[in-house]
Formats: C-alpha cells, structure tokens, sequence
C-alpha cells in the first residue's frame, strides 16, 4: 500500500502544483521587473473560483478515502451477513445494506481505493509514455515526427472499450493485482494519444525559444536540453490534460468492471457495485445509488479541476 | 483533395490490420488449445477435432502458421462470413436482427442531440456570459462528466421503475416509445459536446467580419443569424456527429445492456457476459470497421464541406 500512497501524494501534489509553484517558474524568476508571471495570474484567477475549491475539496477527500478508509467508516465492508439483507440504516451502515447483506456505504468507501489507484497509476504511466513520445517527436521533428505522429493517429482510431474488452478477455486469472495491473496497462496504452500530442506541440513551442538556442550555444547536448530545459515548460498543460484524464480513467475502469472484465469481486470497486445494486434495483435502490453517487462525484471532482485550471492558465479567456 | 483522400485511406487500411490482428492474435492465437477455446466447455470428439484442425489449419506452426491463420480469418471477415457463436447461431444471423433496432436507437440519439444540443448552443453562443449561457456550461459540465454506467441505471430506476414515465426496458421489437429513454441517455453526451461546439462557434463567428458587412449593410439581425452565422458555424458540429454516429454504434454497450435492447451492444454486453469467445470477436470486428469507415467519411466530410481546410 505505501505504492499507493506516494502515488496519492504525488497526485495531490500535481493538482496543487498547477496554481502555486510552477515548474515554469525558475526561467522566470531571475526577470525582477514583470512583476507577476502566468502562474500568478492563474492563481489570482482560480483563488476566486467556487468550482475550484468545491472540487479540490472532493479530490482531496476521496484521495484520503482511498488512503485510510477507517477513518471514513467503522464498518467492515466484507462483514456481510444474508438475515440483514436489504436491511434498512442502522449501527453506523447510514445508507442500510445490500442484496448480499454488506454495509452499503462501507462498500463505497473502501470503493474509492481500487478507483483511485486504477486512475492515478493509469495517469501516471500515461504521462510517462505521453512526455516520452511527444518529447522525441517534438523537439526532433523530420522524420521521428512524421513515424510518432502516425503511431498517434493509428493509436487514436482504435475505439478504447472495445480494445480493452478484447485485451481483457485474455486475462484469465482472479487475482486482484494482476486484474488491477491489467486494467492499467490496458488505459494507458490506449489512453496516451491526447496528453502525447499536447507535449508534442508545446516542445515544438519551447524548442524555437531564445533560452533553448542560448542553452545549445554554450555547449549543451540534445538529452541536457531535453531534461532542462524544455521538460519544465512542457510539463504543465501535460498534468492539466492529466488532471481531466484521470476522472476519465476512474470512470473508464468502473465501466470494465460493470462489464465484468475489469476488477471482480472480492476486490471492491464501485463498478461492480453498481452492477450488483442494478440488479436488484426493485426491490431497495440505495446500493445503486450510493456508489453511483461516490463515482460521479469523484469523476466530476478531477474533470472540473482539471477544468478550471486549464482556463485559468488560457491567457485568451482572460 | 485526392492526394488526401488517398492517404487518408492508407491510414485506414492500416488501422484495421493493426486492429484485427490484435483482435485475432489475443483471442485465438497462444491459447494452450485452440479447439478447445473455440468449443467452451464443451467435450470435443476425435472427429470434430481432426476436422478443426484441417479447417483452420492448426497444423502450421510458428510465426507462419499463424499469418495464415491470420488471413484466413481476415479474407472470412472481408467476405461477410463471421462464423458461428458457441451456442451454434451464425454470428452473422444475430448481427442482422441486431442493427435495425440499433441503428433506430443511435438515429434517436442523434436527434436528439441536434434539437436539443444545436439550439440551446445558438442561444447560449448569441447570449455569451448570460445566466443562460452559465447555466447550460455548468449543466454540461455535470452531463460530460457523469459516466453512463452511473446515468443509465439512475435514469432506469427513477424515470423508469420509481415515478413509470418511461418503460423501464424495451424487450424484443421494441417501439420508439420503449427506445426514447434509452436514446435520450445515450444522446445526453453527444448534447453536451453538440452544445458546447455550437456555443463555441457561433461565439467565434459573431465577431467575424462577414457578420459586420451583413448587420452594416442593413439585414435584420434575425437573417444574420439564422443564415450567415448558423450555416458557417455547423461546419465543426456536423463533423462531430458524424465521427458520434461511428461512436453510438460501438458506445452503446452500456445502454443497450442497461435498458435490454436487442441491439448489437447487448449482443455483445450478452457475449461478454456468457464468455462466448466467438461472439465477441466477431461482433468487435464488425464495430472495429464501422468505426474506422465513419471516421474516414467524417474527414473527408470535413474537406469537403469547408473550403478553407486543406490537407497537403
């Protein structure tokens, strides 16, 4: 689990990066006289936006719900018993029991674990590839441009759900973390292309500047510049565009696993939640709502994050 | 314009080998049996597996053995012929029951995201920063970014069972009443993009210089709107949902699956369900290539409707 919480950390860290300390900024400090840079402007704008901070707040909350879920709920989410089924509220379950006579609300919460994992670690490994391909593509152009760009384009024709189906389909074992792992690997190698093309235009950007020519002419090599240089400057509309991918990571993997080919059960995830409360949705609602409600609201929490810092960090909606 | 379309089509015919040998090469190839695989947990005889491995020729071995396999597999899909299901329905069969209602529920989606989505854009697009404007983003926003899985059972429950304004699900033959719910969730994402593209458009093209020779010249401002604005600003929405169509025919999985239309994705929703290996990929290969064929008519689209895009 420590895995995950530095991946926790590190994904809080990127969604407060972008308003208070830019990467950007050590090319900009040295200039006394401008006395705001982007990065400023930006948080000048998001400190007065309600949606911000309503959805900070959510981020925050399901990221501290997925690291200590005890802190959340009392209830042990496998104590599930079949007399109390669809038992209405009691004893710390608020929202009652389900089918299988499990506290609906404790399930939710321990949800949030194998969601955020699924999403942050599919993020994560998208960026990786993403900066790697659109570094590589952008800064040497000719015809390393011209073979990446086509890779993208062949990449983003293939449609993501029924890749993944397929691709899953062949994982024939049960065990949580291979099944988690799969449905990781699956986004990311699917899911690259946007955030991929994104670095590659703003590398294109960055390379043509005076402080890259500078760099070269006082004796640095490709790899130096690459890492120095460009990859600061490039590194912010990336976790933007990650911010936004990551809600649809979330969603994407409650999807496989209400198809039944992403996570399955003992592993609690709010897809195979809401699957099971469809079910039996005649007969008590509450174990469909409640883990719809948790997933909409975290998928909502990083789009509309990912969201708002994008417009304040566009200089034309100012 | 050719010289486009031509690599354009390159592109496409390298997209669908791409896809369908991963497609092939994940369900069929490097399985312990193969026989075995494509009969389930049925038992197999001696017979019935010495004619399998005569028909797909099993006996070829190695990175050869499976390229043929491979082209046999293509030249049968090229050719219509999907093979059977592991229940012994041709796939074909069940596809052909299947597109009618599907087509009908994708055709409901679209128009519903049209009336709906293109004139709450215009408006919103004309009143920029409006209440209205404001309102429609950020119920766009909540529409963007709620997951089917979690609007389609939600929709099924209140609209459907809790307060019965719709039929909660449609069963074989169903009629336009039973698809409406279905199509409107289904829709509800094509709208939102719809709306916000128009609104985006429309903006834009307020501020053109074409509009200012038309309102100086006198036109009222209805005529500008509805002929000048309107007709240029459609350009990226009609594209939209053209790429939209290709994506409801694949998309609607869920959907489908959710409210028990007899679609294509319930088939497949069924497949998944049932393990049917078959099936699935056979109903995969089909979507694969509708996909690719929409997005490649939706470009060339593109060209042609708008005179100032030039692929070169």
């Amino acid at each position: 689990m420590s895995d995950f919480e530095t991946v926790a950390a590190s994904e809080n860290q990127a969604a407060r990066r972008g308003p208070s300390g830019e990467p950007g900024t050590p090319n900009q400090v040295g200039r006394p006289r401008k006395p705001r840079s982007l990065a400023g402007d930006a948080w000048r704008d998001l400190r007065r936006k309600p949606i911000f901070w309503i959805s900070l707040i959510l981020v925050l909350l399901v990221t501290a719900m997925a690291a200590v879920p005890g802190l959340f709920t009392s209830n042990d989410p496998a104590d599930c018993v079949l007399s109390r089924q669809h038992a209405g509220p009691s004893g710390g379950a608020i929202f009652g029991y389900d089918f299988q006579g499990c506290d609906t609300y404790a399930r939710a919460v321990y949800g949030a674990r194998a969601s955020l994992l699924v999403g942050a670690l599919s993020a994560l490994f998208t960026g990786l590839i993403a900066l790697v391909v659109g570094m590589l593509a952008g800064y040497f152009g000719g015809w390393v441009d011209a073979v990446l760009s086509r890779v993208i384009d062949i990449v983003l024709g293939i449609p993501l759900l029924l890749a993944a189906i397929v691709l899953l389909k062949r994982i024939g074992s049960d065990s949580a973390t291979v099944r988690i792992a799969a449905v990781i690997f699956v986004l990311a190698v699917l899911g690259w292309t946007t955030a991929a093309r994104v670095v590659r235009s703003s590398v294109i950007t960055a390379r043509e500047q005076d402080y890259v020519a500078a760099a070269r002419m006082l004796g640095a090599g490709d790899g130096r510049i690459m890492w120095r240089h460009i990859l600061p400057n490039a590194l912010a509309p990336a976790i933007v565009v990650l911010t936004i991918a990551l809600g649809s990571f979330i969603a994407a993997e409650a999807t496989l696993s209400f198809l039944g080919i992403g996570l399955r059960e003992p592993t609690i995830s709010w897809g195979i939640e809401i699957n099971n409360g469809r079910v039996h949705m005649r007969e008590s609602a509450t174990p469909l709502v409640v883990p719809s409600a948790f997933l909409a609201l975290t998928v909502l929490a990083f789009i509309m994050l990912g969201d708002a810092i994008r417009d304040a960090f566009d200089p034309k909606l100012r | 314009m050719f010289r486009f379309i031509v690599r354009r089509l390159l592109q496409m015919v390298l997209a669908f080998f791409g896809t369908t040998l991963i497609v092939y090469a994940l369900m069929f190839a490097g399985q312990g049996d193969p026989i075995q695989a494509l009969a389930g947990e049925r038992p197999v005889t001696a017979a019935q597996r010495a004619y399998l491995t005569e028909k797909y020729h099993l006996d070829a071995t190695g990175v050869g053995g499976f390229f043929y396999r491979y082209f046999d597999y293509i030249s049968n899909l090229l050719r219509g012929d999907l093979g059977e299901s592991l229940t012994g329905r041709s796939i074909g069969d069940i596809l052909a029951a299947a597109w009618p209602v599907t087509i009908r529920l994708a055709l409901i989606a679209i128009a519903v995201a049209v009336i709906f989505g293109v004139t709450a854009g215009v408006l919103a697009g004309i009143r920029r920063a409006s209440v209205f404007d404001n309102a429609t983003l950020l119920l766009t926003l909540l529409v963007l970014g709620i997951p089917t899985i979690v609007l389609a059972p939600l929709a099924q429950y209140f609209l459907g069972v809790k307060w019965q304004i719709f039929p909660p699900t449609a069963g074989a033959d169903p009629d336009f009443f039973a698809l409406l719910l279905p199509g409107i969730v289904l829709g509800s994402l094509s709208l939102a993009t719809a709306l916000r593209l128009t609104r985006t458009s429309v903006a834009e093209n307020l501020r053109a210089d074409y509009v200012r020779t038309a309102r100086s010249k006198g036109l009222p401002n209805r005529r500008v709107v509805s002929v000048h604005v309107l007709r240029n600003s459609l350009i990226p929405v009609i594209t939209f949902l053209g790429v939209e169509v290709g994506n409801l025919m694949s998309g609607a999985i869920i959907t489908e699956g959710v409210f028990n239309i007899p679609g294509v994705g319930f088939n497949l929703f069924r497949g998944i369900r049932t393990e049917d290996g078959p099936l699935v990929v056979g109903i995969v290969s089909v979507l694969v290539v509708v996909y690719l064929v929409s997005n490649l008519v939706v470009d060339v689209l593109y060209a042609v409707l708008d005179p100032r895009i030039r692929y070169e």
